[in-house]
This record gives C-alpha cells, sequence and structure tokens, in this order.
C-alpha cells in the first residue's frame, strides 16, 4: 500500500467570486507502516488538503494515486458521530465486519468499555473523540487519517490520549497522516514531517526521524524539537 | 386525571348550553348518548367508522410515501426542485373542494376517486415539510458515511433517515388533522358512506342528535389515535434526545 499526493493547486471561488487559493504544490508519498505529520499554522488549508486525500473533495489540480481498495479509517476535526445511535452502534455501522474481541480490546485501550451503550450527546469532547478513534480503528484501515485529535483537550487528558493514538496506530502496519500544530505531538507520533507555509500551502521542509517511535528517548525528542524550532521557516 | 377533568367540564360545558339554548338546536348529551347507542347496537356505527377510517389509512399512506419521496428529492436535488416547485405551489394553493369535485367528475363517484383526492390534498404539505427537512441535513454526516464508504442503504437508514424523522413526524402529524378534515368532505359529496355520509344524512333531515353523535364518535377515534399511536411514535424517535438531555 501506497500513497502517492502530488497536487499542483486548489482554490476556491469566495461568494463575492474572488478566488482564493489555499494549496499551492504539495507532492509526497507516504508509506505502509509509516505515520506522516501535516505541521503549519492554523488556517494553511490543512484540512483541505485531507478533504482531497480522503476522497472528498475531486475538484483540484493534480494527481492523488491511492492503492485500489483501501480501506480509509479517518477522524474528523469535529468527532461527527451520529447522535441518534449508541457508542456500540456507532463503530459497527461504521465497521459492520468487526468482531467482539476486537471491538473489546478496542474499547479497553480508548477507556470505552462502559460507555458501549451511551448516545453521544452524553458523552463529554474528549470521549466522543475516542469513539471517533475506535471507529476509525475498528475498519482496520490501510490508510489512517487523523485531523487534530488531540486539539481542545487538557495537557493530561491530551497526553494520554496521545499515549493511546500511538498504541494504536503502532497496532497496525497502516499509512497514518496525522495533522497537528504542536510540535511536541508531531515529533513524538510521527515518521515524517511535512512543514506547510501559510496559504496557499506548499512543504517548506521535511524531517524524517530515524529512531523508530517506541524508542525515542526524552532527550531525543527535546533534540529533535529544539532544532526544529530553529528552522527559519518564514523564510524558506 | 388532569384529561378527565378537561373531558368533564366540557360535557358540563354542552349540558349548561343546551339547557340555555334548547333541544332543538342543541341536545343533551343523554339524547345523543342512546342515539350513539342505537347505531351502536345496528353496527351502522362501526361500519362508517370503519369506512371513514380505512379511507384516512390509505389516503395518508399514499400521501406521506409519495410526498416524503417527492419531498427528499426536491431537497436533494436542484433540477428537481425547480421543476417540481410551480406544481408544488400550484397543489398547495388548491381548494380542497376543487380537487374532490373534479375526481368525481373524472374518475366517477369511486372510492379510488375519492382516495386520490384526499391523497391530492395532504401530498404539497408533506413535500414541503420533507424538502426543508432534506435541506437540513448535515453536510458533515453525510462526509462521514462517504469517507467511511458506507453503502447506500446504510448510510439511508442510520444517517440520513433518523435526520428527517423529526421533518417526517410534523407532515404525519398536521397531514393526519388534514386528511381527518377532508375525508368528511369527500365522504359528504360522493360516497355511500362513511361518518361524512350519515352526517349529510343528519343534515337534510335535520337529524341533530345523530349528527353529533356521529361527530363526537369521529372525533372521539381520532384522540385515541393521537394518543396511543402518533405521541408515542414521536417520543420513541426523540428517545436519544430524551436521554441526552
Amino acid at each position: 500500500m501506497q500513497l502517492e499526493v502530488n497536487i499542483t493547486g486548489k482554490s476556491f471561488a469566495s461568494a463575492a467570486g474572488k478566488r482564493h487559493d489555499v494549496l499551492d504544490n504539495v507532492t509526497f508519498t507516504l508509506n505502509a507502516g509509516e505515520v506522516g505529520v501535516l505541521f503549519g499554522p492554523s488556517g494553511c488549508g490543512k484540512s483541505t488538503l485531507l478533504r482531497i486525500l480522503a476522497g472528498l473533495d475531486a475538484n483540484y489540480q493534480g494527481h492523488v494515486a491511492r492503492s485500489p481498495g483501501m480501506r480509509l479509517g479517518m477522524v474528523f476535526q469535529e468527532p461527527r458521530l451520529l447522535p441518534w445511535r449508541t457508542v456500540e452502534e456507532n463503530v459497527r455501522i461504521a465497521a459492520p465486519h468487526v468482531d467482539d474481541g476486537t471491538l473489546s480490546a478496542l474499547f479497553e485501550v480508548l477507556e470505552l468499555s462502559v460507555h458501549r451503550n451511551h448516545f453521544p450527546g452524553e458523552l463529554s469532547l474528549g470521549l466522543a473523540r475516542r469513539v471517533a478513534l475506535a471507529r476509525a480503528f475498528a475498519i482496520e484501515p490501510d490508510f489512517l487519517i487523523l485531523d487534530e485529535p488531540l486539539a481542545s483537550l487538557d495537557n493530561a487528558l491530551a497526553g494520554r490520549l496521545r499515549d493511546q493514538v500511538a498504541t494504536l496506530v503502532a497496532s497496525r502496519k497502516m499509512m497514518t497522516l496525522l495533522v497537528t500544530h504542536d510540535l511536541d505531538d508531531a515529533v513524538r507520533l510521527g515518521d515524517r514531517l511535512f512543514f506547510l507555509s501559510p496559504r496557499p500551502a506548499r512543504i517548506l521542509h521535511v524531517e524524517t526521524i530515524a529512531a523508530p517511535r517506541a524508542t525515542r528517548s526524552e532527550p531525543e525528542i527535546d533534540e529533535i524539537k529544539r532544532r526544529l524550532s530553529q528552522l527559519d521557516l518564514a523564510n524558506m | 386525571m388532569l384529561r378527565l377533568l378537561s373531558f368533564a367540564l366540557f360535557i358540563a360545558t354542552w349540558w349548561i348550553a343546551s339547557l340555555l339554548i334548547g333541544d332543538a338546536k342543541l341536545p343533551a348529551p343523554p339524547a345523543v348518548l342512546s342515539v350513539l347507542i342505537v347505531e351502536a347496537r345496528s353496527g351502522a356505527l362501526f361500519v362508517n367508522l370503519g369506512a371513514t377510517l380505512a379511507r384516512v389509512a390509505l389516503a395518508f399512506t399514499l400521501a406521506m410515501a409519495l410526498g416524503s419521496a417527492i419531498g427528499y428529492l426536491m431537497g436533494r436535488v436542484s433540477l428537481a426542485n425547480r421543476l417540481g416547485d410551480p406544481w408544488l405551489i400550484l397543489l398547495l394553493n388548491l381548494p380542497a373542494l376543487v380537487v374532490i369535485v373534479l375526481a368525481y367528475i373524472w374518475a366517477g363517484l369511486t372510492e379510488v376517486a375519492a382516495i386520490t383526492a384526499i391523497a391530492i390534498n395532504k401530498l404539497p404539505t408533506a413535500v414541503v415539510t420533507l424538502r426543508e427537512g432534506a435541506r437540513a441535513l448535515d453536510p458533515a454526516l453525510d462526509e462521514m458515511a462517504t469517507a467511511f464508504a458506507l453503502p447506500r442503504g446504510r448510510a439511508f437508514r442510520h444517517v440520513v433517515l433518523p435526520q428527517l424523522a423529526p421533518y417526517i413526524a410534523a407532515a404525519a402529524r398536521s397531514g393526519l388533522s388534514l386528511v381527518w378534515k377532508i375525508v368528511l368532505v369527500a365522504e359528504y359529496l360522493g360516497r355511500p358512506n362513511g361518518v361524512g355520509f350519515e352526517i349529510g344524512v343528519a343534515f337534510q333531515l335535520f337529524d341533530i342528535p345523530l349528527l353529533l353523535a356521529y361527530s363526537l364518535s369521529f372525533a372521539g377515534v381520532v384522540l385515541v389515535i393521537e394518543t396511543l399511536l402518533v405521541q408515542p411514535f414521536e417520543t420513541r424517535l426523540t428517545r436519544w434526545r430524551l436521554r441526552a438531555a
């Protein structure tokens, strides 16, 4: 499985008829087992890029080659659960073939076991995010998209959820694409970091972290972060 | 309990009014009750109520099914909306009487004509309500269904239908009350049985107890159906909302 992205441009026409360029030149490939991180300022077009990669937006210039039959799991920025279905039903509707053991294990890791029969309206944002994660993992995806899964959670919660995401991502050989604007999350979870410019987005810098995710020590992580924060991205 | 009290208040008001106005124009409750018992004993009451209910059920089902499908289509596909909109406005504003009379002229004094005419009267309100529902569908959930490659049938059942449910319930509620009203007119004008026909007979004979007996038993049936069928159905549909509160 491989994802080849070669986007040469994407623009919107605003209500007033003006053209807004959202994406410039975005080219990269992602291989199975690899975690790519899209890192960039808010509003730079990351979500637009994700929508194109997920096949939700076909209106762009360039080409995205997805392996045929590739199963996509997606965690949107908002959880996008069905409020009229319980937590378990939400997962099973997306993943009807998931077996009970796998589902129980998944709920165990994400600490959702007691919430199986709750409706999404009864859950906090953190819990709803985890249900969205469970749904994306339950379909056993070949390509996993995570759009800021840790945003607007308090530090302790975000940290725990990050560890859970790391555990789940490591449990399956798939392509993962994570969007974040937190450098710490990017360095801890990613193998290759794509630094994006402000709108219209293009890739400014690609950072490949050689050490496997599980073996990175705190000093190593700090060193990478220090080096990356010194990059003069504004003038690239 | 409160309902019983309200019912007792209704009977009391009626009785007092009949004492003030006089039996000739407004018979007292016992007079109406005795006519009701006679009609029930002979079986005529049930035959007529049954005939009316059958017409209501058929016309309502027909109009809801067609109206929901057309409304959903018009809400989703702009071409369908532009094509259908003038027809919809015409139907919405066409008086019930015109539809009924024309149906009887064109299709004869038949059951098909009556049911079609009633259904045509209800159809446009169902279309309008469901069109609003289809327009209000959440595009974010549509995207979710697309991203997870949900098959059409499953997406419709779990993603679309629950969003339309309140609109379907609203269309059913307003549509049912419309059908209750129109069915009697259609029966009055061209059917040999049913509550509307009996009311027509009572009107011609100036038989006010008979008229009231049929009107009130009809109202009773409507009340029972509303409480036992429509309201529980609405509660079930919004179960997740109640739990969420």
